[in-house]
């Protein structure tokens, strides 16, 4: 009847024993934290200095050292949520692709007649052509530059849609080829941004895609989401273009094949550059901060053997010509070319500060994001006002914990205090199981932590009531707890199951600190039900068996 | 006999049903004119759901609202909401407000040069200050915050609707997700009739109801269970009263820890969480409520079908649930 074997005692201590250790960690976060640190520095460098041996000493090796990883919210640092423009590949596709439909079809003159790029979508290329009977030729002869797309789900499509109609061939991506770019373009946009924050060096950033076309990007401890913007926000391509000329008129049409930006220092003054790079910022191999022969911040760069080849080539050519570095299609300086460059490095100059010759360094080495990113949320939290937060919901939890052991204890007597080492046990599995998951406390999880205390012990008021009701209808002290543990068990079931749901759904449809509460749900749902059924009623056969009461009183 | 705390009589013998046409008439009501007061007045939604920038402000100083305002208004276009937050956990010398701007652009959430603006502008009249949050949604993902809240709570509800149909009976489904949906109601209508700030926690809050309310009506409805096997004569609506009598020590025992940790909360847990956790309180009574006073009273009206072994036959004499009898 009330027994319960040894091995599932055992088994019921172990979890315990588990349950404390775990949590254990957090009770010490600061000195944790510290030595965690000072294990992945000496892992990545290798070197021991005395600090981090101070920081190992503090805390042993054998006691579990994960930690709940704090929110934003109670951290302080910066989210933020970013869009990327995966049209703006399809474009650079179409334009890249523009040179080669023309050398193409040129050679198919005689048929074609001539050809002209007329007007079109931007992830379209629309060509003319002057003799329309040659136009499934045309279309044939683009048709030869698709290849077979390179993916899971597209095998045996092609890359490119070519289609003609009257006088105009057109190709776009097709979709299959999207699917795989898109793809491509959110792990390369993923990568930067990743390459981007770790340049700097912060703890623990949280990058991650979100749904199609979204980067939802984490950075704990960092001032500002406007820093983190600055850093990661901009696109970084950085172009080495032939001026063709200098200008002061915005309106200036620039004729085919090139393009007008902007000086990004000379206010008014604009250059009309050719289209086409002669190298891009993807063949730097690396980029430093440093200074010109006039001592000015400046960016000096290194490019890979096939860039220095290129622009050592066009150097040669063009002595005397002037060539632009841009960035972001703003100029940033455009100076002549004095000689042949050769051995592939130079240096950027322009009106740099030390900080952004420094930051435009740690962009060029990271490399270009392929599409322009746009901000749909931001969110900042200070320092803080996080440790405001910690510290109301400790003061909360203390108070709250306080007033339901009361309430327990001083309804069920000897079986309350049952309830409430109970409850001390779910509380550190909670914490326990969240730091081996790595799962992470926000500040509705605090309050979830709360909530889960005062519902935690129902199930043990549904226990403690039913075994009153047996006691009431006459029945054994043993016999009593039986009963109510058996026949509280299908209303502690269904209650939790439900529970649970609404905890998935939650997990499921909500975002950040939400989602934090509905971790600490579900946890604090199971572990409440072990505590409550197990260990309460592991304790009372122990308080049985030792006493022997012929009555209780619940 | 020791002493135990004793919330409720040993035996209680109330009858839950006597002044239903009041109670359930109360309810409804409460539920219309809480969808009315939506309709009418709206609800203060927050960035969350509307788009807009929400910055926390702290001083030495007190708050002047009316120059706040005005520094705010001449860089910023659009609404601008300035409020003044008090907390009993702030020191004597810390004075915050929160400063809510409308939607600048299209789909991005906020420029630098907005913020920087507003916080340049804020300096000038309060050198002291502080930001310890600044917080921006874009209008595009406001929208889809909208659809993810509306779907997350009809998601929970229909799940559990599910849930309770396959271990109880439609009856028990559709009695509980009418006391779900009146908890919900209310609760939003009183954040509409305040004009509480309505933003994403107050969803999780609301997701948290319905848990803890079906909770607290499965609970009265595993009983009835039980009571339907046991006596198999007795009229529904006695059987009712008495499984709601045998589990009211429980009822009022497990909200009054729920209760007593949410009040903690309210006071102690500082005001950036005080919407949530004041959503969380007022549901968990109106959730208690409901249990009592609604699921059951829908469940009567719409008759469990006690007998299951002969068709079409007169007396409740056997039961769906005979599975197992005492």
């Amino acid at each position: 009847m009330l027994q319960i074997a040894s091995w599932k005692r055992v088994l019921i201590w172990l979890v315990v024993i588990a349950g404390f250790l775990t949590a254990l960690p957090n009770a010490f976060y600061a000195r944790v934290e510290g030595h965690n640190d000072a294990v992945a520095a000496v892992e990545k460098s290798g070197v021991q200095t005395p600090e981090s041996e101070a920081a190992l000493a503090a805390w042993p090796n054998w006691i579990p050292s994960g930690l709940v990883n704090l929110g934003l919210d109670l951290r302080g640092g910066a989210h933020l949520l970013a869009e990327v423009n995966l049209a703006e590949v399809y474009e650079t596709r179409m334009t890249a692709l523009w040179p080669e439909v023309r050398d193409r079809l040129r050679d198919a003159r005689d048929e074609v007649g001539t050809i002209r790029r007329a007007p079109s979508a931007p992830d379209e290329l629309k060509v003319q052509i002057s003799q329309p009977a040659g136009l499934q030729r045309a279309v044939e002869v683009v048709r030869g530059l698709a290849s077979p797309v390179v993916s899971m789900t597209g095998v045996g499509q092609n890359d490119l849609e070519v289609t003609g109609a009257g006088d105009t061939v057109t190709v776009r991506l097709s979709e299959a080829e999207r699917t795989a770019t898109d793809d491509r373009t959110m792990q390369q946009s993923l990568e930067i941004v990743r390459r981007r924050i770790d340049e700097v060096g912060t703890r623990e950033p949280t990058i991650q895609r979100e749904g199609d076309d979204r980067i939802l990007i984490q950075v704990p401890g960092i001032g500002s989401a406007e820093e983190l913007k600055s850093l990661i926000g901009t696109t970084a391509q950085l172009n080495f273009q032939p001026v063709v000329r200098r200008t002061d008129n915005p309106n200036e049409p620039p004729g085919s094949g090139n393009m007008l930006a902007p000086a990004a220092n000379e206010p008014g003054v604009y250059y009309v550059l050719e289209q086409a790079p002669v190298v891009t910022g993807e063949e730097l191999t690396n980029a430093q901060p440093s200074f010109d022969q006039n001592g000015r911040p400046a960016v000096s760069f290194t490019f890979n053997p096939g860039g220095a080849r290129k622009f050592g080539d066009y150097t040669a050519a063009n002595i005397g010509q002037l060539f632009a570095i841009v960035l972001d299609d703003e100029v940033i300086s455009a100076p002549q070319i004095q000689s042949h460059i050769a051995g592939g490095s130079g240096i950027i100059t322009g009106s740099f500060t030390v900080e952004s010759s420094t930051e435009l360094a740690v962009l060029l080495r990271a490399g270009a994001l392929p599409a322009k990113l746009t901000f749909l949320e931001e969110r900042t939290i200070g320092p803080e006002l996080g440790q405001d937060s910690i510290n109301a919901g400790r003061i909360a939890a203390i108070v709250g914990m306080v007033a339901v052991v009361f309430m327990m204890v001083a309804s069920y007597g000897l079986f309350g205090v049952f309830a409430t080492f109970a409850l001390i046990v779910n509380m550190a599995m909670i914490l326990g199981a969240m730091s081996m998951m790595g799962a992470t406390l926000t500040l509705p999880g605090i309050a979830g932590l709360v909530l889960t205390m005062g519902m935690a012990v129902d199930a043990n008021v549904l226990i403690f009531e039913r075994i009153r009701e047996e006691l009431k209808r006459g029945r054994g002290p043993a016999r009593s707890i039986d009963l109510g543990f058996e026949r509280a068990l299908s209303a502690i079931i269904d209650g939790n199951i439900t529970t649970f749901i609404t905890g998935l759904i939650l997990f499921f449809l909500g975002s950040g600190p939400v989602r934090g509460f509905a971790v600490t749900l579900v946890i604090g749902l199971v572990t409440s039900v072990f505590s409550a059924i197990f260990v309460t009623r592991l304790l009372i056969v122990m308080w049985m068996e030792r006493r022997r009461p012929k009555t209780i009183t619940v | 006999m020791a002493f135990r705390l004793k919330l409720v009589p040993e035996e209680t013998n109330i009858d839950f049903f006597k002044a239903q046409v009041v109670t359930f008439g109360v309810s409804t009501l409460l539920a219309v004119a809480s969808v009315v007061c939506v309709l009418v007045m709206g609800l203060n939604f927050g960035i969350d759901f509307q788009g807009g920038t929400t910055i926390r402000t702290e001083s030495t100083e007190a708050v002047d609202v009316g120059a706040y305002r005005q520094a705010v208004s001449g860089v910023v276009e659009g609404d601008v909401i300035i409020t003044e937050v008090f907390d009993p956990n702030f020191r004597a010398d810390q004075h915050v407000a929160m400063i809510r701007i409308g939607a600048q652009g299209e789909a991005e959430s906020v420029t630098p040069a907005t913020i920087d603006a507003v916080e340049q502008a804020l300096k000038g009249v309060d050198g002291s200050i502080t930001f310890p949050s600044v917080e921006s949604v874009g209008p595009k993902v406001s929208g889809e915050l909208i659809q993810q809240a509306v779907l997350a709570v009809l998601a929970a509800t229909a799940a559990i609707a599910v849930y309770v149909w396959l271990r109880f009976e439609w009856q028990f489904a559709i009695g509980a997700v009418v006391s779900l949906v009146h908890d919900v109601l209310i609760t939003i209508g009183v954040f509409s009739l305040f004009q509480l700030r309505f933003d994403l926690s107050i969803i999780a809050a609301l997701l948290t109801i319905v848990g803890y309310s079906i909770n607290d009506t499965v609970v009265v409805f595993d009983r009835l269970r039980e009571n339907l096997i046991k006596f198999k004569t007795t009229p529904l609506r006695e059987l009712m009263n008495l499984s709601v009598n045998e589990t009211l020590s429980r009822t009022v025992m497990t909200s009054g820890t729920t209760l007593i940790a949410l009040v903690a909360l309210l006071v102690f847990g500082g005001d950036v969480i005080r919407g949530f956790v004041f959503a969380m309180t007022f549901g968990i009574v109106i959730g208690t409520y409901s249990s009592v006073y609604v699921a059951k009273n829908v469940v009567l009206w719409l008759g469990v079908k006690r007998d299951w072994t002969k068709t079409k036959d007169e007396g409740p004499a056997g039961t769906q649930f005979a599975t197992k009898a005492d």
